[in-house]
């Protein structure tokens, strides 16, 4: 019964049942491309509110604060993986880089691994996974969070062993930061923080959402399929680097382009090319990169976005081995 | 009494910012309210996600935007 709720088979049948009484033929072209699109919007705005609420809920039991001081007492490579995986559950919005930035630097926390954690905190986006839960199901939304470590592990401690400590401005080493205290939430206001993250997430993508659906429906009924598998299939090795430059400057609009993803996997375009993309979307963002040339010099920024960028590259090209 | 509103200018500080005015005039109460959103002056609260709120110099919540009732409860 449980199973027959999350998979969301009676949406499935539902949907199929009320075209069909409408006259709707789901197995046409046309009526394939509408049951797509009620089903894909209704599915994924249900688990979207759901479980950013749950996630946002067991986020309110960390925050920047307690990951700094958790971060100051750890060394070597552990470091990295500890702030890597701090940088899924911290809840931080990407406004909050440079204090974040300043405050894990002052606080001793060596650059690589503060890196860790900026590079990681962005690519494992709670909506992102949501969507990639719904529509491709748990394997891959997990192998997206583990690459997401992976990439975040591995970028800052090359960024360690490259010693760009002098690529920091100046003023940051000098700032003195005030007492942090810690306060602890009560469970009404942890209930009032996951409500405000489920109205502000859902309120800001669904409208990206539903063009990306649309657009889904769309190709899922007409695109091409071997135009499509010829230029973004698994096999032309551009495919992945074209999404990932074509990514940079979409940024929040990042979710609406998974149904599209589905529509093109479906189709014959590689999953790896689509996370690739999806990655792209949410870590190698211009924004951030603006607002993180106040705390440090343009070298640094190029070594970040270039081995985030390689980081994800990569990872699309495994996974069109792979999946 | 004296209300900081700390953030480096994105809308979340805004939304903040508008919660604290409409919670004083809904409590009816008077107060000095600054937005800060240089980012020396922000590290001195010890603050390092934004937007946060500071009432008489005490950070009462950070990285989030403050509900209403909530800093009506605070300002009392």
């Amino acid at each position: 019964m449980i199973k027959y709720i999350f998979s969301f088979a009676w949406l499935n049948q539902g949907t199929t049942w009320i075209l069909n009484r409408v006259g709707v033929d789901t197995g046409e072209r046309f009526g394939g491309s509408i049951h797509f699109f009620i089903y894909d919007t209704i599915k994924i705005l249900i688990l979207l509110s759901m479980m950013v609420f749950i996630i946002s809920y067991m986020r309110s039991y960390f925050s920047v604060e307690r990951t700094k001081k958790i971060l100051e007492k750890l060394g070597g490579f552990k470091a990295h993986v500890a702030a890597s995986l701090l940088g899924i559950v911290t809840p931080f919005c990407s406004c909050s880089s440079v204090p974040l930035f300043i405050g894990f630097i002052e606080g001793g926390i060596p650059l690589g691994v503060t890196f860790s954690f900026l590079i990681t905190s962005p690519i494992v986006n709670e909506a992102a996974f949501v969507i990639l839960l719904g529509i491709f199901g748990p394997k891959i939304a997990g192998y997206y969070v583990f690459s997401g470590v992976v990439l975040g592990v591995i970028g800052g401690y090359i960024i360690h062993l490259l010693k760009l400590e002098r690529y920091v401005e100046d003023y940051v080493y000098k700032i003195k930061m005030g007492d942090t205290i810690i306060k602890t939430l009560s469970k009404r206001e942890r209930i009032e923080f996951a409500k405000s993250n489920v109205k502000d997430i859902v309120g800001r993508i669904w409208k990206y959402l539903l063009i990306g659906i649309g657009i889904g429906a769309l190709i899922h009924g007409w695109a091409p399929e071997e135009i499509l598998s010829k230029y973004a299939g698994p096999e032309n090795p551009l495919a992945v680097l074209f999404a990932t430059i074509i990514a940079i400057p979409l940024y929040s609009n990042a979710m609406g382009t998974i149904p599209i993803a589905e529509a093109l996997i479906n189709k014959g375009v590689g999953m790896g090319t689509a996370m690739a993309f999806m990655m792209a979307t949410t870590a190698l963002s211009l924004p951030e990169m603006i607002l993180l040339r106040k705390v440090i010099k343009p070298k640094l920024i190029t070594v970040f976005t270039g081995i985030t960028g390689v980081g994800i590259i990569a990872v699309g090209y495994l996974f069109n081995m792979i999946i | 009494m004296e209300i900081k509103v700390l953030g480096t200018g994105c809308k979340k500080c805004d939304d903040l910012y508008d919660n604290v005015i409409k919670a004083l005039s809904k409590a009816g109460k008077d107060a000095d309210v600054e937005k800060v959103e240089d980012i020396v002056s922000i590290m001195s609260f010890g603050v390092m996600s934004s937007p946060a709120l500071v009432i008489d110099g005490e950070v009462v919540v950070t990285g989030r935007v403050a509900q209403i009732e909530e800093i009506i409860n605070f300002i009392k």
